[in-house]
């Protein structure tokens, strides 16, 4: 009877009865699962006419860069798109289905997405896994309600913010958006704020590198800004160049020839079955 | 309470990464400026380089402190030695003075990953690499530190010769010129830093050839 009641948990709110067992492991050597911040720089600012989002675009395993030009700021509506930070696969997994959720929900209301779905819908699913998807993303579109921006963190949290920055490079990012943000700045002033605060980061943090991406919506209208800036050109290229000559010897030659003529015996024994 | 592991290490690495190639009557010794710490820069303009003798450079990548410690060690073994033996030290006496002071410290080892350049007696460029803790051997070339899993591949490429097992291993010094070596030293140094997050900023090469030492300084991607 006890262990009837106890496979179903308590009327609603969350079920309590792994807790010893998790307990019981931390004691036994299991460390547990850390939020970890990895090598990116994302940033996103409100101005007057809508939301400009920033990226860098360096993808690093550990200290060895695995991606020097790699995408950071991805699609979620047509006036939607989200920046993430964190474990790659996470990122691009969770942006890549909420964006097919809403399609679906624009089909079905027939009407434009808002950035709130989307919020809610990325909120949800990360809570849902506890911290275990390792995504941290920045949320910026234009919709009916007007411009918004909001970061979400891996546990399930989000911020509305006028300006954000996240990854290993936000501090560095963040520095230069404290000092130099004010509401209402115009389109041109917007962008170079951002290539600025993800140039900060760029430099300054050595989790994040390579170029500099830039998205703007606004009411309408979007311009996904690809490389916008190049600041990292390779600094020595050799002139003469390098041959990598086939490091292959001859040791031994010999050849065996194969039987000359296999002879089919027609009649011969039944196969066996 | 269940026992307490330490969670405080003497050690920190302040990546780089140093090379070094030994030529017919010449020596290459390289070494980025970077130094950082986790994921930030201490400085783009530190120098991993030291003159230890006439004829002998060292660069070591790891932990700076225990590299800088290191440094005022040999400096002072080898003015004692020049006080008794009026005369500089030659580089593979300076290169077995260094395996022994490593080894000095088995057990609370130096972080301290070193190369040692130079010319030998005779005028022909050696280079002497080493682990931690003093094991150390006479090559052509070397790599040490963050990029040296990148670079070294690349050297074996060039500088090895095609097939150890057939033909005798030929001398270890290379038979490019200086102006070839040098090349090869830039084009890793820019290779490294493109895939290395602790390798950049500026690498400062150390040429010493019988006319004497020579200093270059190139930039690299700052990132």
């Amino acid at each position: 009877m006890s262990r009837f009641e106890e496979s179903a948990p308590a009327r609603g709110g969350f079920s309590f009865d792994l807790c010893k067992r998790n307990e019981m492991l931390v004691q036994k050597g299991l460390k547990p699962s850390s939020y970890l911040k990895t090598g990116t720089t994302i940033v996103g600012l409100v101005f007057q006419d809508g939301v400009i989002l920033g990226a860098d675009t360096r993808a690093t395993e550990g200290p060895i860069v695995a991606d020097k030009n790699c995408e950071k700021i991805h699609y979620m509506a047509p006036n939607i798109y989200c920046c993430g930070a964190g474990t790659a696969a996470d990122t691009e997994a969770v942006t890549d289905m909420v964006s097919s959720q809403l399609k679906l929900h624009r089909f079905h209301t027939g009407r434009e997405s808002r950035v709130v779905t989307a919020l809610t819908l990325l909120k949800s699913h990360l809570f849902s896994y506890q911290g275990h998807v390792s995504a941290a993303l920045v949320l910026g579109g234009v919709d009916v309600t007007g411009p918004h921006l909001h970061t979400i963190y891996p546990h399930g949290s989000t911020d509305t913010l006028p300006f954000a920055t996240m990854g290993s490079g936000s501090l560095a990012a963040m520095a230069i958006f404290e000092s130099k943000y004010r509401e209402g700045l115009t389109r041109d002033e917007g962008v170079k704020l951002v290539a600025e605060a993800i140039c900060s980061g760029i430099f300054n943090d050595l989790g994040s590198g390579s170029n500099v991406d830039v998205c703007v919506i606004t009411k309408g209208k979007r311009e996904y800004l690809r490389n916008y800036m190049l600041p990292n050109p390779r600094t020595y290229v050799s002139e003469k160049g390098y041959s990598f000559s086939k490091k292959t010897e001859v040791l031994l030659t010999k050849i065996t020839p194969l039987r000359e003529l296999v002879e089919v015996i027609e009649g011969g024994d039944a196969m066996e079955e | 309470m269940p026992k307490q592991q330490a969670n405080w290490s003497p050690y920190d690495n302040n990546g780089g990464t140093c090379v070094a190639i030994a030529g017919a009557d010449y020596c290459v010794i390289a070494a980025d400026t970077r130094m950082s710490t986790g994921y930030s820069i201490l400085t783009r303009d530190y120098s991993k380089i030291i003159q230890l003798a006439d004829k002998s450079v060292m660069a070591s990548s790891g932990f700076q402190a225990d590299v800088r410690a290191l440094q005022k060690v040999l400096a002072a073994r080898h003015l004692i030695y020049q006080h008794q033996h009026n005369k500089q030290m030659s580089c593979p006496a300076m290169a077995q003075l260094l395996s022994n002071t490593l080894y000095f410290k088995r057990f609370f080892p130096y972080y301290a990953f070193n190369v040692l350049g130079g010319l030998d007696s005779e005028g022909k460029g050696c280079v002497f690499t080493y682990d931690a803790v003093g094991s150390y051997e006479r090559v052509g070339y070397s790599a040490q530190g963050s990029g040296a899993t990148l670079i070294t591949p690349f050297l074996d490429n060039q500088l090895k010769s095609p097939s150890p097992l057939l033909l005798p291993a030929k001398d270890a010094v290379t038979p490019l010129s200086e102006i070839e070596a040098i090349d090869l030293v830039k084009t890793c140094f820019a290779s490294a830093t493109e895939r290395d997050i602790y390798t950049g900023d500026k690498v400062e090469m150390l040429v010493l050839n019988a006319n004497g030492i020579r200093r270059e300084v190139m930039e690299l991607r700052k990132d």
